[in-house]
């Protein structure tokens, strides 16, 4: 195997001395995209832990009938930061990190195309999070209501307008979404200038890693699907603040345009937070398969066309609102239509496997989960797709259990994925093989417990957001065995963070290339220097660090240009 | 693998950064006026009171034509950067900041006849609403292009502005999407709405 082929070996200065000076470059006025990249990650591990505690106590109230753990207030704020908390403060950073510490490193570029734009990002993100939690402790406003938000993730009009939320805390809600907002654009604006304009030498747009086209996808997505988000909400501003009519339904505003409006932006955002996770499975599954991916050019056909029909998909959200039949029609067939290109990537992904010499290291392992899990969560989405159907399940825990099977059997598990196969090269060091399996199996158990039932307490008849039900209508069970899975879960929870401290003081050296795959963040060492390529990479094929590896027989030779 | 036989280029290296970041910018900016243009369309004839569209609205033909004719002077004046003439380009881009200027001050006569004279705020009815709101959307968009524009006229008469030819050339398109979005508000306020 080829030596680390495009790093100096001395110039990586390394200061032994700490200082206050040396945090504040490191930590505050930092522009490296390693850094923000990893400020990202670990903001959204902090917010996950504060949101999963929310997740908790909903799951406590519901544990047994007739229930009063909490007060009903108490519970609607809970699943109103819980929701906002996980899409808005959670996912976005999240993906947004990996964006940043992964997309310059793969396409052999020093760092993004706009850094200081990209601090100012991250800064607008972390704020906006911390604004939405100081609402805790704001000014509790007038006519008796509660700090924090309580109008639901979606908060839907006209329980927002100022007559029926009075106080200051859905304004929090508002503005702290708008700030964050504006830090995702910026990071999309940042990852499409970068993708396009700062590759280095032979990689065409054809060799560019998957990753990269799949985050492409998402950053178009973000910038056509965030706006109707930012205008609704500057609508809900005007009609809060000036006595503006949008959505004030006593004055001819329209409520159901806000659902609209927030729609437009809630479907595309699953896809914005989903496709990372494709992202991150598309490089791992061929890694420990042995293989090329299969399908590459209908891997980005399918990404993009699910990019382009996932904005046309909306009112499936709002069948039960009362839509005339044709748009019913339209919806449920655009929703259909998006199974067409996921199913592609399923296929795929199992296609790479089939035949390889896999290797069932902790990525792996979450990987094949989330195929699984994914999967079953696409054929309930397939289910609620259907406007019949909606008819009976909209707003039921079936629902509940459909999105939480996507964004936690789903996203999650790429995301643990991703942590398992790229922090050594963030770190240097190896998670641990032994609690990354313990971290595994009990986080799969605990997710299976908790939400697999949801899915039968919803088919009969249990709505989402209640706050208690009485006993008797075949819930009690269901939601029992549910509560149980969250110990699971936090114990799997628990034993990835103890992994991740033992493994950053006493972790085994990982090397440069530990898992000995073929994109060029491998190339360098890891960590990373602050210049990521000491000679710019010189790329002839989709699997660079193949044809360095394997100058007997490289990529190259049968790829065309 | 230095006998590659595919030919190495970096087709990277043709594209311009800032072109494309402000490509994205302009892209996200259409998405979120679409969308108050939306709302203006479908509110249009939902007040249950007037004062309706009709009854105040009058065609603003003097400042249409100084904010479009603006971007043919900002045109002249990039063109003028370009060519080394730092006098042209003052000139022109001083004229553009007047025109800008100019249809702001129209657009301030207009509101504050309609609020004063003829008592239509925000708060009056759905169509104060959506009026304000996406006039005042695409009003906002001119008071920043007239600062940046404004800065960059100080800053000419001060620091030799050659070197910044090619962000001056981006704030330029910006200002032309200001004026094209303008030619949708209008044919949306002023024509299909009244």
């Amino acid at each position: 195997m080829a030596s680390v082929p495009y790093t100096l070996d001395d110039v990586h200065g390394k200061s032994s001395s700490y200082s206050w000076e040396r945090f504040v470059r490191e930590w505050i006025i930092t522009v490296d995209h390693k850094q923000l990249g990893l400020m990202y990650i670990i903001i959204a591990l902090l917010f996950f832990v504060a949101s999963g505690l929310q997740a908790a106590v909903i799951r406590i109230q519901l544990m047994v009938p007739d229930n009063h753990f909490i007060s009903p207030q108490t519970f609607n704020r809970m699943f109103t930061m819980h929701g906002t908390t996980m899409v808005f403060f959670v996912g976005m950073p999240f993906i947004a990190g990996l964006a940043n510490y992964l997309i310059p490193l793969m396409i052999g570029a020093r760092d993004m195309a706009f850094p200081r734009l990209n601090a100012l990002g991250f800064w607008l993100s972390l704020f906006g999070g911390l604004l939405l939690y100081s609402s805790y402790f704001a000014w509790a406003g007038t006519a008796g209501t509660m700090n924090a938000p309580d109008v639901g993730w979606f908060a839907y009009a006209p329980l927002t307008e100022k007559a029926f939320s009075p106080g200051t805390s859905t304004d929090f809600w508002i503005l702290s979404i708008l700030m964050s907002s504006i830090g995702s654009t910026i990071t999309a604006v940042n990852i499409l200038a970068t993708a396009l304009c700062m590759r280095t030498t032979g990689m065409t747009l054809s060799r560019m890693p998957l990753f990269v086209w799949m985050y492409c996808v998402v950053a178009f997505q973000i910038l056509v699907a965030l706006p109707p988000l930012t205008a609704a909400q500057i609508m809900l501003l005007l009609d809060r603040f000036l006595g503006a009519h949008f959505f004030d339904t006593r004055a001819s505003g329209d409520a159901v345009l806000w659902q609209h409006f927030f729609w437009l932006f809630g479907h595309p955002e699953v896809y914005i937070l989903i496709i990372p996770g494709f992202a991150c499975v598309t490089e791992i599954i061929p890694v420990f398969s042995r293989k090329p991916i299969f399908g590459r050019a209908a891997m980005i056909g399918a990404s993009v066309s699910i990019g382009l029909i996932s904005l046309g998909v909306w009112a499936h959200h709002m069948f039960t609102v009362g839509m005339p039949s044709a748009a019913n029609i339209f919806f449920t067939i655009a929703t259909l239509l998006v199974g067409v290109p996921t199913g592609i990537k399923i296929f795929n992904w199992m296609a790479t496997m089939w035949g390889g010499r896999i290797r069932f290291d902790v990525p792996m392992m979450f990987c094949v989960a989330f195929l699984f899990q994914f999967l079953l969560a696409g054929l309930t989405g397939i289910m609620l797709g259907v406007a019949p159907f909606d008819w009976q399940l909209g707003d039921s825990y079936f629902v509940v259990a459909h999105f939480h099977y996507t964004l936690i059997g789903g996203l999650l598990m790429t995301l643990f994925a991703a942590i398992y196969y790229w922090f050594p090269k963030a770190t240097g060091r190896m998670l641990d093989e032994t609690m990354g399996k313990w971290h595994f199996w009990l986080l799969i158990i605990g997710f299976h417990v908790t939400f697999d039932p949801l899915h039968f307490a919803g088919l009969l008849g249990m709505p989402r957001r209640i706050y208690t039900y009485p006993t008797g209508r075949g819930w009690d069970g269901f939601n029992w065995i549910s509560t149980w899975g969250v110990p699971i879960q936090a114990a799997g929870i628990l034993i990835f963070v103890l992994n991740v401290l033992y493994a950053l003081f006493k972790g085994k050296k990982a090397g440069n290339d530990p898992w000995d795959a073929w994109t060029l963040e491998w190339a360098t060492t890891s960590p990373p220097p602050e210049y990521n390529f000491a000679v710019a990479p010189v790329v002839r094929s989709s699997r660079p660090l193949w044809d360095v590896k394997h100058p007997e027989d490289p990529d190259w030779k049968y790829e065309h240009a | 693998m230095s006998t590659a036989a595919l030919p190495l280029r970096n087709e990277a290296q043709n594209l311009d950064r800032g072109k494309v970041g402000l490509v994205c910018l302009l892209l996200t900016e259409i998405a979120l006026f679409s969308i108050f243009v939306t709302a203006y369309l479908f509110f249009i004839g939902k007040s249950p009171t007037g004062p309706y569209p009709a009854d105040v609205l009058t065609l603003p033909v003097w400042a249409t034509i100084c904010l479009l004719s603006s971007s043919l002077t900002i045109e002249l004046a990039v063109r003028g950067l370009k060519s080394g003439a730092m006098g042209r380009f003052q000139l022109w881009m001083g004229l553009t900041i007047l025109l800008g200027a100019e249809f702001l001050r129209q657009t301030g006569i207009e509101w504050n006849k309609l609020i004063n004279k003829d008592g239509l705020t925000i708060a009056t009815n759905v169509f104060g609403t959506t009026y304000y709101s996406l006039v005042g959307l695409h009003a906002s968009h001119v008071i920043i292009g007239l600062t940046l524009l404004l800065l960059v006229f100080l800053f000419g008469l001060r620091i030799p502005l050659q070197k910044y030819e090619h962000r001056i050339e981006l704030l330029g398109w910006y200002w032309h999407f200001v004026d094209v979005v303008w030619i949708v508000v209008f044919t949306v306020v002023y024509v299909i709405g009244r």
